[in-house]
């Protein structure tokens, strides 16, 4: 009797314990009812299409070119069906993981970073397009530029999603800073000696003013990996992963090289302060803040930020066509190709879950031909896929739009490696312990164990 | 909660069957909704369970990889360090210390101030962690109320959340979380008979020694179950410290449920998450094993 007493004791005391811990935290919460479509009442296929809503709803330019879209469908047995996902980017991609995974919870289209789309193709939850793509004349008649394929390109060759807009990263200056202190208005650094120069210039001529702001935090996570650490990386002609062996790198001077520089930026106090750039925020700080208000010179960040200054933005500023400039980010030594940016973008992608792929894929080629495609680049401010888009004068003529593709020419993508998202944010504690004071050498060292300790020591390489 | 309930009628019964068929019901809804779920995640911890990738596709037995990686994980032994600090600074001393302190100063004083003090106390209480967490992010903040205070009196501001990240979350969960100590106190407090410490006066008793040998005895055993249920609340403490500093600057916040949040829904590794949440679970059991043997002597 006495140790039964004692085991029901012990019982409790976990069945408490337990309730307590996770009778504090919250639940999950599930997607809304963004199920594969099938047919409504009417005898109407649905095609139910998920979209990442950032707190904008119906006045997000997706939302609004998605009804547009809708509207135009010349299939009109077909009902096109909005079923965004409300979420921060990095929830996203976890919401929309689980609501792949289910066919009663799998959209029939689904809006895909080219980031996580090789993840979820590796993961099975997507539709392989290849010979839908073959027998669709854009994609094979040079409409759609070549070398935006390979974003959508997953690691076993096949593709699995329509690209509609891409991005390209540079370095954002404000002229009217650069004539205060005498540096040239048409600025074109050629090296990183070049960038940290002009830097050094601002610093002792307008001391009020952050010289330049590069993400340098865990918190502002993909930015930080890609707007600034492989930037960098891939400036000095090093990559992240080696195609030709299958392997990581983990250690090589270009590694160091890149950290040195985010070292150098905070050593000589060109940065901002960490309390500002170490949270996550400190994306938002930046274009929607300190660079329309005068307090920044240069910023290393992409092509859609003029998306605040539109009148619909986050952060109107009419100036902005005259006062910014954008500069390509050089190479370390200005050795070939000379700039570099990284690519990333969006596609629209059918889950493997979906029921309605035919239909699916018919509204695809019609939302995606040049004509559509062309209002939504427009309307979101993103840079264009196709070729024929970007060569025209609707599209060229709006700021920075044809600087910004021409950057594309010399692009890279990010490895379309299902590890990726995870050496990813390996990435983002070995920047940010830089930009903390940990030297660049200790801090490669970390990240190769870290790296190792995700991919295997199989899968990594020291150069 | 039943399952207490269970335990007193074992003890006021002495038979030992009827009992449990009374409880059937709630034996089967605990076992489906609450039992199932515990040894599913038990499972998973040893699968390599995640929400994309390769490891989406199949369902793989791994073994203790899980474990084994924890182990080599340097941030484990950080989370766990900071989690042991979030919890005594914050609950163990902040919550209860203060608790009990105000629960004292309330005792014996008129209805009116009881009144103000309990409500300003309780605001806190009843306000959700999240609306707590934005306020407090909003005095801590480098625009913040904080900063325009001492900004006022001629100090350079400081910037509270990057310099001193682990002491505002503390404080913040010390000023959500008081209000619970100070009612279980208040109640504790008001059961100590009136006579034995007006006795003591009467001896001559000084008030610390009225304090110590009357009310401490008087109030131990609350302490201990005070002290059992702030930890294990503050062990589960994740949108407080996410929505105040994400579990940054570094790894200086990141307590285990912030680590496991980040692994499982971060990395998308599902498998080491839950792994992670059993060793928050452990920590748990652990220490409400240590309270429980405490109180029985």
């Amino acid at each position: 009797m006495k140790s039964l007493k004692r085991g029901l004791g012990l019982v409790t005391t976990t069945l408490l314990s337990v309730s307590m811990l996770f009778g504090c935290t919250g639940g999950k919460e599930t997607p809304g009812d963004a199920g594969s479509g099938g047919t409504d009442g009417g005898g109407k296929t649905v095609i139910n299409v998920t979209f990442r809503d950032d707190g904008i709803g119906e006045n997000g330019s997706f939302y609004k070119w998605l009804k547009e879209m809708s509207a135009a469908f010349p299939d009109k047995s077909v009902e096109i069906r909005p079923a965004p996902i409300q979420a921060s980017e990095g929830d996203y991609f976890a919401k929309v993981a689980l609501a792949l995974k289910s066919k009663d919870t799998a959209p029939d289209i689904v809006t895909e970073d080219t980031f996580i789309l090789n993840s979820d193709a590796s993961a099975g939850y997507l539709e392989p397009l290849d010979e839908r793509l073959a027998q669709w004349e854009d994609w094979g008649n040079g409409s759609f530029i070549e070398a935006m394929k390979k974003g959508v390109t997953a690691s076993d060759g096949k593709v699995y999603g329509v690209p509609y807009n891409t991005d390209s990263r540079g370095l954002w200056y404000n002229k009217d800073i650069f004539k205060q202190v005498g540096l040239p208005e048409d600025w074109q650094p050629k090296t990183w000696e070049d960038v940290l120069n002009a830097a050094r210039t601002i610093k002792e001529k307008a001391p009020d003013i952050v010289p330049i702001w590069m993400n340098m935090g865990k918190a502002t996570g993909e930015a930080t990996s890609m707007q600034t650490y492989e930037m960098l990386l891939y400036g000095t002609g090093e990559r992240l992963y080696d195609d030709a062996s299958g392997k990581w790198i983990i250690k090589s001077q270009g590694i160091l090289d890149a950290l040195t520089f985010v070292e150098t930026v905070n050593k000589e106090k060109l940065g901002p302060p960490l309390s500002k750039v170490l949270n996550g925020q400190a994306g938002n700080t930046a274009s929607r803040e300190y660079l329309p208000q005068g307090k920044l010179a240069i910023s290393l960040d992409g092509s859609w930020i003029t998306g605040n200054y539109l009148e619909t933005g986050a952060a109107p500023w009419p100036e902005y066509k005259d006062v910014l400039g954008f500069a390509p980010m050089p190479t370390s030594q200005g050795q070939a190709p000379g700039s570099i940016t990284l690519a990333g973008g969006w596609a629209l992608s059918i889950p493997s879950n979906s029921k309605n792929k035919d239909k699916a894929w018919e509204f695809i080629k019609f939302a995606l031909n040049k004509e559509n495609t062309q209002k939504l680049v427009m309307s979101s401010g993103n840079i264009t896929v196709r070729a024929d888009v970007a060569k025209d004068p609707e599209y060229t003529k709006m700021p920075f739009n044809e600087i910004a593709t021409e950057y594309l020419q010399n692009a890279e993508f990010r490895p379309a490696q299902e590890k990726y998202p995870e050496v990813s944010t390996q990435i983002q504690t070995m920047v940010e312990s830089v930009a903390t004071g940990t030297s660049p050498a200790d801090a490669m060292n970390k990240y190769a164990q870290d790296v190792t300790r995700i991919v295997g020591a199989e899968k990594v390489v020291e150069k | 909660m039943s399952s207490l309930s269970a335990n007193d009628a074992l003890i006021k019964r002495k038979s030992s069957y009827p009992w449990l068929f009374y409880l059937l019901p709630s034996i089967a809804i605990m076992l489906v909704f609450f039992i199932y779920p515990i040894l599913l995640t038990f499972y998973y911890s040893f699968t390599n369970l995640a929400l994309t990738g390769e490891a989406a596709r199949e369902l793989k037995f791994i073994g203790f990889e899980n474990y084994a990686r924890m182990f080599q994980d340097p941030t484990v032994r950080i989370s766990i360090w900071n989690t042991l600090v979030f919890l005594i600074g914050s609950a163990v001393i902040g919550q209860q210390v203060l608790g009990f302190l105000i629960a004292l100063l309330m005792k014996q004083r008129n209805r009116t101030f009881r009144r103000v003090i309990g409500t300003i106390v309780l605001a806190g209480w009843v306000t959700p962690e999240i609306v707590c967490a934005l306020c407090l992010y909003s005095f801590f903040g480098d625009e913040g109320t904080l900063n325009a205070i001492i900004g006022f009196f001629g100090f350079s501001e400081v910037t509270w959340l990057f310099t001193v990240p682990m002491l505002t979350i503390i404080l913040a969960n010390i000023w959500h979380g008081t209000a619970f100590s100070m009612l279980v106190f208040q109640a504790a407090l008001d059961d100590v008979p009136n006579e034995i410490e007006e006795a003591a006066v009467v001896d001559g008793a000084s008030k610390w020694k009225i304090f110590t040998s009357i009310i401490i005895p008087y109030i131990k055993g609350t302490i201990t179950t005070n002290m059992m249920l702030v930890t294990l609340q503050t062990l589960g403490v994740f949108g407080l410290i996410y929505a105040m500093t994400g579990g940054g600057p570094g790894n200086s916040t990141t307590t285990l449920p912030i680590f496991m949040y980040n692994q499982a829904f971060v990395n998308y590794q599902l498998g080491y998450g839950t792994a992670i949440s059993l060793l928050l679970l452990l920590i748990g059991i652990v220490l409400s094993l240590l309270y429980i043997r405490s109180m029985k002597e």
